[in-house]
């Protein structure tokens, strides 16, 4: 029995914020399930919180380009918000830069960023 | 190689059969970076390096085991792992340490990535002998 | 049996003329050191040094590395930091074993050919510990330019807000890798701490740049982008741009600026802030 991790709606952005050391099959599931959702709940954005996330190796980082390249499909925008510092510089260091995905500094400013992209798109 | 155990640790083990071990394998070497207090960012590369190298165990190597703990040399402290498995071993290292190859459908980044997340990096294979990866990283 | 002997007679040289041998040697410590040290002091440390070496040879010890000799080089070790912390030179520091064998001298002139051996044996014991004395001095001398390394790192790595989300580190001096990673870890972590998503790099006051560290610089900006940030790098002089060109460093799609008041209002205006002259302005 693996651990799902719950998705949450507010408004139109889906969010997820994952708060434990991560199973891989736990992060197969969250992709399926965010493909699933983004359809059946018409979502419009995706926020990804990582700030609890200590460790990000290069199954989790596939992981994160995955569903934002699935969800730019679906028509969705994706943010990862909250990475920490020591996460960062080790991704940098594995050769992941997560090219396509787009982050915020925390969740306030990444629902911010979806905003102002909804608006771009919506003017085009 | 030897790795330099510290006098009076001896080295965990934690086998590495399930998905669920590498989460454990993590926890394990979480505890000894922390033990040896590496920097946060040390850390951080450190555990990322081993849950790399866990996972190639598993995937590749058709499950095995760690061995984590303290080591010590001419002075210095710091944290080592060695990732054991009975597997098909590695052909060709050369081609395996390069960035993007895979014989798996992982991004081609375990190896070459682990290994330049840690100070000391040393890799023992042979075809159909299966593979032994041991990694250190020193405390600064 | 015979080598008994002779092993206490290395321990008897050093008893017989006890007093005088003593004194020189302490004398010409004293002068060497030019008066940096009381003489009351290198008395105490050079009357305790001899009593160890003399019940050393007594216990029949010859070897300067080793168990018989470990006080010896106990109170040595504590002698060369010594020394090395108060900023004497090697030579100053050594002379305080070497000059022990000119103190036996004179009773060499109008000695047996025995005493000439005893004293050559002797004389390699001193030249050990002396060498010992040198290793010593460099290994904390070594401590001490690691340690004030460390503490340089931290006193210049200040990362200072200019504005709302807009947070600069201004880099100063010569860059190494060890100091370049520290600064951008601070940096990152303010980016966190203040919740800036706008950071500026000035490297006005680097006179050089490497290869590594401006690898380090590139790692840096790729690290904030991933957590949400935009980094900028101002200041860079027309020889640094010459070194980067040359070493063959891509900085790709980094946005870089003149000067830091260049970087500040191109921030700015990334936050959505404009900055507007008042009417009248500038008299």
């Amino acid at each position: 029995m693996t651990e799902r991790v719950p998705v949450l709606r507010i408004g139109d952005v889906l969010l997820v914020s994952i708060q434990v050391d991560l199973e891989d099959q736990t992060v197969l599931n969250l992709q399926e399930d965010l493909a699933e959702q983004i359809v059946s709940r018409a979502a419009r954005g995706v926020v990804i919180d990582i700030t609890a996330v200590e460790i990000v190796d290069s199954f989790v980082g596939r992981m994160l380009a995955t569903i934002a390249s699935i969800s730019r499909l679906l028509d969705a925008e994706t943010v990862v918000v909250g990475m920490r510092p020591a996460v960062a510089i080790t991704l940098v260091e594995l050769g992941l830069s997560l090219g396509g995905v787009r982050t915020a500094l925390d969740l306030e400013k990444g629902l911010a960023l979806l905003r102002r992209a909804a608006a771009d798109t919506d003017r085009r | 190689m030897n790795v330099p155990w510290a006098a009076g640790q001896v080295p965990r083990t934690q086998g590495i059969a399930q998905n669920d071990d590498v989460v454990r394998a993590r926890q394990q070497v979480r505890g000894h970076a922390q033990q040896c207090k590496l920097s946060l960012v040390d850390q951080t590369k450190f555990i990322t390096a081993a849950s790399e190298l866990a996972r190639n165990t598993l995937v590749y190597g058709g499950g095995g085991e760690m061995r984590s703990g303290l080591v010590e040399r001419d002075g210095r402290r710091g944290v080592a792992a060695v990732f054991e498995d009975s597997g098909p071993g590695i052909p060709d290292i050369e081609l395996a340490l390069t960035d993007g190859w895979t014989s798996g459908g992982g991004l081609g980044l375990g190896l070459s990535g682990a290994r330049r997340l840690v100070d000391e990096f040393f890799l023992d294979t042979e075809a159909g002998r299966g593979t032994t990866v041991s990694i250190v990283k020193w405390s600064r | 049996m015979a080598k008994q002997d002779s092993k206490s007679d290395l321990a008897g040289l050093l008893s017989a003329d006890r007093e005088r041998v003593v004194d020189q040697w302490i004398d010409s410590v004293v002068g060497s050191l030019k008066g940096r040290i009381s003489k009351a002091e290198v008395d105490r440390e050079l009357r305790e040094l001899y009593a160890a070496l003399v019940e050393a040879l007594v216990a029949g010890g010859e070897d300067a590395r080793g168990d018989h000799l470990s006080e010896t080089r106990a109170l040595l070790t504590e002698l060369s930091r010594n020394r090395a912390r108060q900023g004497f030179t090697p030579s100053e520091t050594a002379i305080s074993v070497l000059a022990l064998k000119r103190a036996f001298e004179p009773a060499l002139r109008d000695g047996s050919a025995e005493d000439t051996d005893r004293y050559l044996r002797l004389s390699r014991i001193l030249d050990d510990l002396a060498l010992f004395t040198i290793e010593t001095y460099t290994r904390t001398r070594e401590e001490i330019i690691s340690s004030q390394a460390t503490q340089l790192m931290e006193l210049s790595t200040p990362v200072v807000k200019l504005w709302d989300g807009v947070i600069a580190v201004p880099l100063v001096g010569t860059l190494d890798s060890a100091r370049t990673q520290v600064v951008m870890e601070k940096l990152l972590q303010a980016l966190v701490d203040t919740g800036s998503e706008q950071a500026i790099i000035d490297i006005t006051g680097v006179p050089a740049v490497d290869t590594q560290v401006a690898q380090h610089l590139l790692k840096t900006i790729v690290a904030a982008r991933l957590m949400g940030a935009e980094c900028t790098v101002s200041g860079i002089r027309p020889q640094i741009a010459q070194t980067i060109v040359a070493l063959g460093i891509e900085f790709g799609d980094i946005v870089t600026k003149a000067t830091l008041a260049d970087a500040l209002q191109l921030a700015l205006k990334k936050s959505g802030i404009d900055l507007v002259a008042h009417q009248g302005g500038g008299r």
